[in-house]
């Protein structure tokens, strides 16, 4: 599903900082990979350069057979197949929860008013935010902004959803609703690969568990794999210091 | 936001209502000062005058256009139609009955008087307002359109576009408005008239031009207006518009302009408040807006101090019901 190779990604503001080196990863369909790591490894840069949010300078990049860092390629459509959730949530505030679930529909997707209702009414209520289809993203807490960002994803019928961080602005009460909603998802066969901090969920939901430090991928394997038997030192430090 | 308000009338302090009475007190004080300085300068005031230059009754005269005699009167309730018979023709004049003039067999020779009738015309001060509220009301569509497109350009990564429009912006709000309006009517006019003859198509009117002026001057400081208003939205509202699949437009037309416009109409309005009191200087060529129309008030009635206060009023008029208006549009387009 997404094949990553070789990538390298450098910042130079405000210095030149190396996030990204030589990074490649494979992502089967139907997976649900857990991109772990400390602050600054360069997992949120890794996710973002999948679906060119950033680009990354060399390697490739492969989703679905299309190349996603070739000039030719029209990014939109990659992006349309590539559901991406952010840490801050990023709904639309001058729309309503359901508007901001109906626009890419409408507009990317270009789909008929009716089968637009339809898909929004049947996503709010699987998420589980029905009842406030008309408030507006300012008027809802942390957790169910997240549910609809997650709607949101979901409404362009994706083949991977992209989580950045999806419960790190959270109030500890309210990361269980969104753990819930992203389970079901894993359950269902989406695919997923979602940067977080949340171990419970990788040791629960996750096929397989990338960790990165400093730019690079330090080691990857199933959760037991990671959790029980971490190979690297620079693993175990990091586990040391979370659980 | 009503319920902060609420909250803050229930707990004022006990000494609002005497500032309030101070208020009072401070404004009355202010304008019997006025009352008394009007009053101690040796100026006859006559704003028994100025309703005529709002409206006024014009007579206007039927004259004969031939020599000759009156044939007959037909009168009717309202109108009367007047025959006068000359040596070779008869010709037919409507008049209103109270306003005839002649009787049957009068001679009467050319441009004799032969009924009148009054007619309520717009004043002159009337016809200038008009004017400068047309010319804002055009400047200010123009002034957005052109300011959206700059302010996209300004950001735009094309150093075609984006420099263009800096130096645009530059030179626009780097150089008086008097002098543009100049350059507008004799140089470019001269230039644009020119070419249009060439073409055989007619002249473009001052009033054009002073369009013109006025939308591109209002138009650099729009762009810097709108640059700024597209910047404060967080960039987290593009990726997620872009994470969607939307192309760069979609997502500037659907989610980061409506957000932005939001965000600038306060200070457009201001902007738009000093285009109508700029537009006062249209009149150096020769647009009879609202302060062109007083000037020409004041040299031929010698009332400048009625007609000018008036005239402040006016403007005091347009600006404020802009004002009230964006006032209007930025509660109803607040987001919830």
């Amino acid at each position: 599903m997404i094949d990553v190779q070789n990538i390298y990604k450098t910042f130079f503001v405000p210095h030149e900082v190396k996030a990204l080196v030589d990074v490649s990863c494979k992502i089967k369909a139907g997976e649900v990979v857990v991109v772990c790591g400390p602050s600054g490894s360069g997992k949120s840069t890794l996710l973002r350069c999948m679906n060119r949010l950033e680009r990354a300078e060399s390697g490739h990049i492969v989703i679905d057979g299309i190349d996603v860092l070739s000039p030719k390629t029209n990014i939109n459509k990659v992006r349309a197949e590539v559901g991406m959730v952010f840490q801050s949530f990023n709904l639309f505030p001058h729309k309503n929860v359901y508007e901001n679930v109906t626009i890419a529909q409408l507009v990317v997707r270009k789909r008929s008013k009716q089968d637009t209702r339809e898909k929004t009414n049947f996503l709010l209520d699987k998420v589980g935010i029905s009842d406030k289809a008309k408030a507006y993203p300012d008027n809802l807490s942390g957790g169910q902004q997240q549910r609809v960002a997650i709607a949101r994803a979901l409404a362009m019928d994706p083949k991977v959803i992209l989580f950045d961080e999806p419960t790190s602005a959270l109030d500890p009460e309210m990361i269980g609703e969104v753990l819930d909603v992203m389970k079901t998802l894993a359950q269902e066969g989406m695919t997923m690969v979602v940067v977080t901090h949340e171990m419970g969920f990788a040791k629960e939901v996750a096929d397989r568990v990338i960790f990165m430090d400093a730019g690079a991928v330090v080691e990857v394997g199933t959760p037991e794999h990671f959790f029980e038997n971490p190979e690297h030192d620079r693993t175990k430090l990091f586990l040391s210091q979370i659980l | 936001m009503n319920a902060t308000g609420k909250n803050q009338r229930a707990i004022r302090p006990a000494s609002y209502n005497m500032w309030v009475g101070v208020f009072v007190v401070f404004i009355l004080f202010v304008a019997g000062l006025f009352l008394y300085a009007t009053q101690k300068i040796e100026y006859v005031w006559r704003w028994n005058r100025m309703p005529i230059y709002f409206v006024y009754q014009d007579t206007i005269e039927i004259n004969s256009e031939i020599a000759g005699e009156v044939d007959t009167i037909v009168r009717k309730a309202e109108e009367t139609t007047v025959a006068v018979k000359g040596e070779t023709e008869t010709v037919l004049y409507t008049v209103p009955t109270e306003g005839l003039a002649v009787v049957e067999g009068e001679i009467i020779s050319l441009g004799d008087n032969i009924g009148v009738y009054e007619k309520w015309k717009p004043g002159l001060l009337l016809i200038g307002l008009w004017l400068t509220l047309k010319l804002s009301l055009m400047a200010t569509i123009f002034g957005i359109l052109i300011g959206v497109a700059g302010g996209l350009a300004r950001i735009s990564s094309n150093p075609a576009l984006k420099w263009t429009v800096i130096i645009y912006v530059e030179i626009i709000r780097g150089s008086p408005l008097m002098v543009q309006i100049l350059i507008w009517y004799f140089v470019l006019g001269t230039v644009i008239n020119d070419i249009l003859a060439t073409y055989g198509l007619g002249r473009l009117s001052a009033f054009w031009y002073g369009v013109a002026s006025l939308s591109c001057f209002a138009g650099a400081y729009v762009t810097e207006i709108v640059r700024a208003g597209i910047q404060s939205i967080h960039r987290g509202q593009t990726e997620a518009a872009r994470s969607l699949g939307m192309t760069y437009a979609q997502s500037m037309r659907y989610i980061i302009l409506p957000q932005a416009l939001r965000r600038i109409l306060p200070p457009l309005a201001g902007q738009f408040i000093s285009l109508i009191k700029d537009s006062s200087l249209l009149g150096i060529i020769a647009i009879r807006e609202l302060t062109k129309a007083a000037r020409e008030a004041v040299s031929a009635s010698l009332q400048p101090f009625e007609i000018y206060l008036v005239v402040a009023v006016l403007y005091l008029v347009l600006t404020f019901s802009l004002s009230m208006f964006v006032q209007h549009l930025e509660r109803r387009s607040a987001i919830k």
